[in-house]
């Protein structure tokens, strides 16, 4: 790993969390969203993202964080992963930040459960802990939930 | 044209001539004494030969050439095509293939003289000349055991008369006596003239002797009368066939693959646009506007059309290599099998041709070398020797369906559940709980084979896991189902990814979804009052009668989980139902909104949203939103609509299908004086009653307000009534005195009308067979329906009568 990455930070639920800058394809406004029905509840539907399906992740319920308030609308991160590209649901879109691997330490032991695997592990800012998000663990769906009804 | 582009060029021609004689050879092989097709195959080797020579490729052109030389006696009738023969023309095939890659990725023709197969085909050249009995020469090369044994027994069944085998001058004389013979196109005798080959006068002693009635070819007299040599005569021939051949080439270019790609992609950006902008244009009041964009609508669509057929190909291409797949593979293990092929036409787009060529190919082999029996166990089992295979493709529900059926032992469950306990896949308790449906679905697992012993084409448990992974790829599912002894059918099902594909648009909850067209059947709207009572419930199943058919009914919202899954919110809001089709079962779907059919452009899910069966894949519409497309079948299967055992489905299908070829529905009822009369149930509308109080008079007609609308109605009393006693209906009618008319409501000229019946009786299905002529005006035939003579009413005929003379409605007074 480089010395010195960059990462698009951006919040959910008031905390900091932030995808290798790299990985990004490009930060969008609210888009209608399709739903998808019988799918995890962690995809929020489906965007057009300029003539190609874009799935989007509620990170928010992937991160089993607290619901987002129906009246705001969440931004979209899209990033690349190895099944195309996803849409990161947020609420609201940061600073590029540049941070020292000096910084940077893994969860602490008393993280546990499914969340533990998405982050990697947090950067100590000066007055916040940026928490690195691992997309494609996030991305990781799960099987449907389409069984008999 | 550079050298490099020559020769890419000989190699996709060479390609496809390799092909081409693959499958001539193996029908060549049934049909020995075809000479058309032998000519065919001769004209391939010879073109490849040439060019070979041309480029400089000596050792391509010397295995060419020694085929060639083969074929020549073939040709000439001094040989006849026999298994033996027809297997050292393969390899040869084979051989001129490996040279070509080699060609292709090197640039030279490879360091291989294959000096075996050189030896082979020039003993096989020379066996008919030197034996007798040449069909069963004594090869170069040992073949194995088995395939003696079969050459043998083939070569004698395909040509019995070989034991005495004519000399073969004879054999060109007698070639024409088999009367299969077309004439050459063009002038043989000209071109032979022209080149100083044969005497002007020849000619004319040969054309005399075909006035004389000697059905010979002209070529060939020449030849018999000793006035030309048999090589010029062949050489003349090719050269004429040739010349046909390039002229048919010449409206024909190649274009690269990437280039119909990108036109597909730009197509189905404008097919968004031009939804877009129907939209636009829809909701506008220009009509300068209206006009343009009705018009792009209308180049947009043709353009596409047009576009997708440049990228559509018939399965037939690949299905066209399985005869000698087919064919080798049986050879090799020594079973006789016959492969037929069904929905050879089914198009389908080129990369998923591409993709599914090594999947089906797997197939093919598996069902040749495991599926079917030895020729004595199959006649042991009642069979008969010689297996069958079947290749079917058909479309169903948007996408493309291929199964690959064989005939043969089938799959042991048993065997498979034991195995699989033993590999440690399952365990023991699971094993016992899964469905043999299941069982053969693990066969689909990485290095689980079930074959007793490996054999070079199969059995090493790579394959049908890699069949399955390929198929999964470009979105597709594959299904297995077998029956001990009766054979096995894997089932494929290939989405039309890529495409654009007309489908009904709906909603439900809130979110538009997309039908595609192909599986939707009617679609029945329920108006407020109906909607309560004509959905009726077996044991809490919902059902719906549709022309006296219970039709199982089923919730969108319910099956989605949707909002609140008791369908529309209220109970007396009218229930729309889209009637498809799945499996060859029929349901219906309640919707809250049908809004449109649409052309839609098919996108595949992701990975991760694929696994919801219900879905085919989604798209986006024209406001720029994305829908979901609906997969029917998966949708029925989750209702549990289709049951997974197929023979049901068509067992009532042809149970339908027989019962539909003889017997109709009839609608019965009482006419005038209590008459029998009938009418077919599907010349109507629908059935009402309507109250007195509902009927009006506007001018000299009577109407009733139906549905928003104005209904004509029409008493059929009076209708079939003589003009001399129409008095006597008027007073019938005035003494019983009715509130409620039972009216049949028909649709005529596009235009509804209503019949006022006495009383409807039944619906009955009956095949109405003994019929008298009518015996007055407005009746079609008398029949005996349920036992009694009923009188068949020709509704056209009344409806045109009434429409001429609408005075007689007066007996609505």
């Amino acid at each position: 790993m480089a010395e010195r990455s960059q990462f698009c930070t951006f919040y959910l639920d008031k905390l900091l969390f932030g995808v290798e800058l790299k990985g990004v394809q490009e930060v969008i406004r609210a888009l209608e969203m399709t739903q998808v029905p019988l799918a995890p509840e962690m995809v929020g539907g489906l965007i057009n993202l300029r003539g190609q399906i874009v799935t989007a992740v509620d990170l928010r319920r992937r991160l089993e964080l607290e619901a987002r308030a129906p009246e705001t609308q969440p931004m979209n991160v899209v990033v690349r992963s190895e099944d195309g590209a996803v849409s990161l649901l947020v609420d609201e879109i940061g600073d590029v930040i540049e941070v020292e691997e000096a910084t940077f330490e893994l969860p602490p032991e008393t993280l546990r459960g499914k969340v533990r695997a998405m982050i990697l592990g947090v950067h100590k800012l000066e007055n916040n802990l940026l928490h690195v998000l691992d997309t494609e663990e996030a991305c990781q769906m799960g099987e449907a939930t389409g069984e008999a009804a | 044209m550079s050298d490099s582009d020559i020769v890419k060029e000989f190699l996709q021609e060479s390609y496809e001539n390799l092909d081409r004689l693959d499958r001539e050879l193996v029908g060549l092989e049934k049909n020995p004494r075809d000479a058309d097709a032998l000519a065919s195959v001769f004209r391939t080797i010879h073109t490849i030969k040439g060019t070979c020579g041309f480029l400089g490729f000596d050792k391509l052109e010397k295995v060419a050439h020694v085929g060639e030389n083969l074929l020549t006696r073939l040709r000439d009738g001094k040989l006849l095509l026999n298994p033996e023969i027809t297997t050292g023309l393969l390899s040869m095939v084979d051989a001129v293939r490996q040279m070509l890659k080699e060609i292709e990725s090197t640039g030279q023709d490879g360091d291989d003289t294959f000096p075996e197969l050189l030896q082979r085909l020039a003993g096989l050249r020379e066996s008919g000349a030197n034996e007798s009995s040449a069909a069963v020469a004594a090869p170069a090369v040992r073949p194995t055991p088995t395939e003696v044994a079969t050459a043998r027994k083939k070569g004698v069944d395909l040509d019995p008369s070989r034991g005495t085998a004519a000399p073969p001058s004879q054999a060109v004389e007698s070639r024409p006596k088999s009367g299969k013979f077309r004439p050459i196109r063009g002038k043989i005798g000209g071109l032979l003239v022209e080149r100083g080959l044969i005497k002007a006068e020849a000619l004319a002693l040969a054309l005399q002797e075909q006035e004389r009635g000697d059905r010979r070819r002209l070529g060939d007299i020449l030849v018999a009368l000793n006035l030309a040599k048999q090589e010029d005569v062949n050489t003349a021939v090719q050269v004429l066939e040739s010349k046909t051949r390039d002229s048919a080439a010449a409206d024909t270019i190649r274009v690269g693959v990437n280039l119909l790609d990108k036109l597909m992609t730009l197509v189905g950006e404008l097919v968004l646009a031009r939804n877009q902008l129907l939209q636009v244009s829809n909701a506008s009041r220009d009509s300068g506007l209206q006009t343009v964009s009705q018009r792009m609508n209308l180049i947009a669509t043709e353009l596409q059309e047009e576009v997708m057929k440049t990228r559509m190909q018939p399965i037939g291409k690949i299905w066209s290599q399985f005869p000698r797949t087919v064919r080798d593979v049986a050879f090799g293990c020594g079973k006789q099998v016959n492969i037929e092929m069904e929905g050879n036409e089914t198009e389908l787009d080129k990369t998923i041709i591409e993709a599914i060529k090594d999947p089906l190919t797997h197939l093919v082999r598996n069902s040749v070398d495991h599926g079917i029996e030895l020729p004595e166990d199959r006649v042991t089992a009642g069979k008969d020797s010689a297996g069958k295979l079947t290749l079917r493709a058909f479309h169903e529900g948007g996408q493309v369906i291929i199964e690959i059926s064989d005939d043969g032992v089938g799959l042991n469950a048993e065997r498979i559940r034991q195995k699989a306990i033993e590999r440690g896949v399952i365990t023991p308790e699971k094993a016992q709980k899964m469905a043999d449906s299941e069982i053969f679905n693990l066969i689909f697992l990485p290095g689980f084979s079930t074959a007793q012993k490996v054999s070079n084409v199969s059995g090493r448990g790579v394959g049908m896991d890699v069949v399955k992974t390929n198929v999964e790829k470009i979105g597709g599912t594959v299904d297995l189902q077998s029956t001990l002894g009766k054979g096995t059918t894997v089932r494929l099902k290939i989405p039309l990814t890529l495409a654009i594909i007309p489908a009904l648009i709906v909603t439900c909850g809130g979110d538009r979804y997309a039908i595609p067209q192909i599986s939707l059947l009617e679609l029945v709207r329920l108006e407020d009052t109906e909607a309560a009572t004509n959905i009726e419930f077996v044991h809490g199943a919902p059902v719906h009668r549709l022309r006296s058919r219970l039709l199982p009914v089923i919730y969108l919202r319910r099956e989605l989980r949707i909002g609140n899954s008791d369908g529309p919110k209220n109970e007396d809001d009218a229930i729309n139902i889209v009637v498809l089709q799945a499996d060859g079962r029929q349901f219906g779907l309640v919707l809250d909104a049908i809004n449109d059919t649409e052309e839609i452009v098919v996108k595949p899910l992701r990975k991760q949203l694929k696994s919801i069966k219900t879905f085919a894949g989604a798209s986006i519409m024209g406001d720029g939103k994305v829908a979901l497309i609906l997969d029917v079948v998966g949708l029925a299967q989750r209702a549990s609509v289709v049951s997974e055992i197929k023979e049901h489905a068509e067992a009532a299908r042809a149970e339908m299908a027989a019962s539909a070829a003889k017997k109709r529905s009839y609608l019965l009822f009482s006419g005038p004086d209590g008459a029998h009369m009938a009418v077919p149930l599907d010349t109507l509308a629908r059935l009402e009653e309507l109250p007195v109080s509902q009927v009006e008079k506007t001018g000299a007609r009577w109407v009733a307000q139906y549905r928003g609308q104005i209904l004509p109605l029409i008493n059929l009393a009076y209708a079939l009534q003589e003009r001399r006693t129409r008095r006597r209906s008027n007073e019938f009618q005035a003494a019983a005195k009715v509130e409620r008319y039972q009216v049949l409501v028909c649709n005529h000229e596009g235009h509804r009308a209503g019949l006022v019946v006495e009383r409807i009786v039944d619906i009955v299905e009956d095949s109405a067979e003994v019929q008298y002529p009518a015996s007055r005006a407005g009746v079609l035939y008398s029949a005996v329906i349920q036992g009694r003579v009923t009188e068949m009413i020709d509704v056209p005929a009344i409806l045109q009568t009434a429409h001429l003379e609408p005075e007689h409605a007066e007996v609505f007074h």
